[in-house]
Parts: C-alpha cells; structure tokens; sequence
C-alpha cells in the first residue's frame, strides 16, 4: 500500500544532507512551509543551496535558516523584503551568496527542471546586467537568453489537503511555487494542513498529482509568520 | 480669507486616475507595486478590467476589512487583497506564462528612471551596498504588450527622473510606451518624447527645466 504520510516534521526532513539544494515553496509567508523550515533548523543539516522567491522574514522560517548559517547560497527573485534584516547583514558581510533570477525565469526554470527540459531560451532580462555572460541567440530577428533548468534534492512545501499518495490542493495565493517546485526536487516534503481519505479530492481539482510528492506531514495549525514577526518571535525558541 | 497657493501637478490619486482613464474596457491589467496600486480605484463606472498579481490571482478585487483579511490572499506587495467572484488562482509558472507570452494587455509600473527612447530603470541604484532585488519586473516589461509607467517626475532630491540615457541598471530596452507623472503625460515615440497633456499650471518650460532629455509639444 502507498501511504507518504510521516509521523512528524522532523522525521520528514531527515534525509536532508550537507550540501544540499532544497527548494522552499512561498511567497513571503504565503505557502511559506515554516514547521519544515523549524524541523531543518532542528536537523542542522549545513551548506544548503536555497532556491526561493523570497529570504524570509524577522527571525523564523527561511529567515531562521539563514540566520542558523545553514544556507551557503539562495537563488532567488526578491532578497529584500520589509522586516528581511538576516539576509542582507550577511550578504553585505559576504558570508552568503546570491544568485538573482528575475521571478518569471526563476519559475520557468524550476518548471523546465521537473519537465526534464535541461535549458531554454527567453526574452525576460535581455540588455540588463543580468543577462551578462550569458548564450543569447537571436531568433526571429529578436533577441533571447539562454536560461538552464533547475532541479533541487529536495522540495519544502505547504499545501492545503493531501490524501496518502500525495494528491494535493492548496489555498489562494498560497498555491505560488508549490506545484513546480514538487516536480523539480528529487525528494518533495510537504506539510497539509488537512489529510484527507483518497477520493475527497475530486481528481477534476487535484493541482498536484501524487507522483510529485513523497512524505507528507499533517501540520493543522501552522503557524503565521508574519504573527510571529510581530510578536518579535525569534526560532529556535 | 483668499487662498493664494497655487497648486502646480498632481496628486498621486489625480496621477493613478489619469492612468485608469488610459485603461480600454476589458483590459488584463498587472499593477506594480505603490502609486501603480492606486490605480485600481479609480476604474470609469461602466468598464470592467481584471487585475492580474504576479503571485497567483487573475482577478484581484479591494482591499480587505481588518476582519477578512487571509495572510495567504495576497498581491505583489504582499499586502492583503480579495479576490472577485470569477478569479482564479494559479502557480507562478502559470502566471508567468501569462505574462512572458503576451496575454498581458497593459502593466503599470514604478519606476527610478526613464529614458527618452522607453529604457526603464526600477530595480537597482547599482550602489554597492544595496541588496539586488528584481522580482517580476524584468519579466513584466518583456512580455506584456503595453507598460505605462507612473513615477515622480523628480526624485526627492529634484534629481530629474526623465532622462537621455538611464545611469542606473535598466531592467528592460524600449519597452515604456507612456508616462504618467505629477507634472504631465508624456508619450514615447520614434520621433521623440512627447508631452500629451500638461498638468494644472505646469507650463512646458517648467516641466522642460526638470526633465533632462528635449521633450516635444
């Protein structure tokens, strides 16, 4: 019998290695998988790849991770955020690189990562700094970048319902990089906020197939990252 | 007692209202983030246009009650929002296919600097301690078919915003069809930067003195 479901948070994130590259769904808190997050900063596994669209903010979640000196670089779209003071510091001292990915690009590759598409070629950041040294190509008279795929080892991400094989909805704008990111990692880990029998989900409305998906942890009342920022919360706690 | 200030410009509600005005019934909009999210308050009675928000929301409708607000019902910004009977919600690379392949009628954005040919500059001074941070702009002023843009026409130092040729890091070539600032509408053409409309008691020498590139009347 399949059946993804884990007992706990730290239990599912255990396999997660030094070195590794791990996805983090979310954008800014919403569909920010924040006890997976805690259960990486518990686990204390060291020199992470961060791919995200964001670096968190305060002192929890992803912010945490930084501040525990767990991520040795982030590829992502949008570093500065009001109340994101970890990852500047750091950046501003060297002691985190950067990779910066205009947000359509950074999903465009993580989509081409899970779809087995190795690179491709865009419009987005043509003659801006960040098209640098990169292959361009003209085609059809206009001109276009080369831009690889990304995949990850493993995926971090918050949905709504899943059933035990991993058949999953989310919720509003929370849905985000979820379901591309479940395609892109080897390893995909998800916190629901409801399991739910097989079947419940109408297959008509299912947004990620169970295939993309291989542990699954029940969290009902996930915390809201931007209470504990105003509460000044600071993790571990 | 006569009131003998003269108001030179608009308001940012005046500015974000001119823009609406621009907006075709029926339109597909993406708002930036600031003034750009004015915008939306101001549609004409009888027309309808569908906000898109980058981060998932084809059909972003008012600002929320304290009461109903949804930390994970947001826009761009990462402010609050709702959503209006008909949206839907979907994944970034669904959102960015919307944008990066050309179903974006219209974008409205912030920006640093423009130049007299649609360069625009919005994401990075390029000083060296500031954090880079480009989020969807990039793949904004790539895919959608039109960008306005509404912007200050000086900086807070009255360092022009318009000009020949922009200093900062551009986020994309030719790509700003029109400028909505507090002293005028401005027009980019082939020919040159045109004025299309003055605001109230700018005259085209006054704009022309804090503008640095030649605008045309």
């Amino acid at each position: 019998m399949i059946n993804k479901i884990v007992d706990s948070a730290n239990q599912a994130v255990s396999e997660i290695h030094d070195g590794a590259s791990v996805m983090i769904g979310g954008f800014g808190e919403a569909g920010s998988p924040i006890e997976l997050i805690h259960a990486l900063i518990d686990h204390g596994a060291k020199n992470l790849t961060v791919i995200s669209n964001n670096t968190g903010s305060g002192h929890v979640g992803l912010a945490a991770l930084i501040e525990n000196k767990q991520v040795k670089k982030m590829i992502c779209s949008f570093p500065r955020t009001a109340n994101s003071k970890v990852f500047p510091e750091l950046y501003n001292k060297g002691e985190i690189e950067l990779e910066l990915v205009p947000q359509g690009t950074l999903a465009e590759r993580i989509r081409a990562g899970g779809a087995g598409i190795p690179a491709f070629y865009t419009q987005t950041s043509v003659n801006t700094p960040l098209a640098k040294g990169k292959e361009s190509r003209l085609i059809n008279g206009k001109e276009y970048v080369l831009e690889y795929g990304i995949k990850a080892d493993f995926s971090l991400i918050k949905c709504d319902k899943s059933d035990r094989y991993g058949n999953l909805t989310y919720h509003a704008t929370a849905r985000n990089f979820g379901p591309i990111m479940c395609t892109a990692a080897k390893t995909t880990i998800v916190q629901t906020k409801n399991i739910v029998e097989a079947g419940e989900i109408d297959p008509e409305i299912v947004v990620t197939p169970g295939i993309f998906v291989k542990k699954i942890i029940e969290i009902n009342n996930p915390a809201e990252e931007s209470q504990l920022v105003a509460n000044e919360k600071k993790y571990p706690w | 007692m006569v009131n003998t200030d003269i108001k030179i410009g608009w308001s940012r509600a005046e500015m974000a209202q001119k823009v609406a005005l621009d907006i075709p019934d029926g339109s597909y909009v993406n708002l930036g983030i600031g003034i750009p999210e004015m915008v939306a308050d101001f549609v004409p009675e009888g027309r309808e246009v569908i906000y898109q928000t980058e981060n998932g929301l084809l059909g972003m409708g008012k600002v929320p009650e304290e009461d109903e607000k949804d930390p994970e019902l947001i826009n761009a910004g990462k402010k609050c929002v709702t959503s209006i009977l008909g949206a839907s919600y979907f994944h970034h690379a669904d959102s960015f296919t919307m944008i990066r392949g050309g179903h974006i009628d219209i974008c409205v954005l912030g920006a640093m600097q423009v130049s007299k040919n649609g360069d625009l500059a919005n994401w990075s001074t390029g000083a060296k301690n500031a954090i880079p941070a480009v989020g969807g702009a990039m793949d904004l002023v790539a895919g959608v078919k039109r960008i306005f843009v509404i912007t200050q026409h000086v900086t807070k130092h009255g360092d022009p915003k318009i000009v020949e040729e922009c200093s900062f890091p551009l986020t994309g070539k030719e790509v700003v069809e029109r400028i909505y600032t507090n002293l005028a509408i401005l027009d980019i053409k082939k020919e040159g930067l045109f004025v299309k409309e003055l605001a109230p008691n700018v005259s085209f020498k006054y704009l022309q003195d804090r503008t640095a590139t030649k605008l045309k009347q």
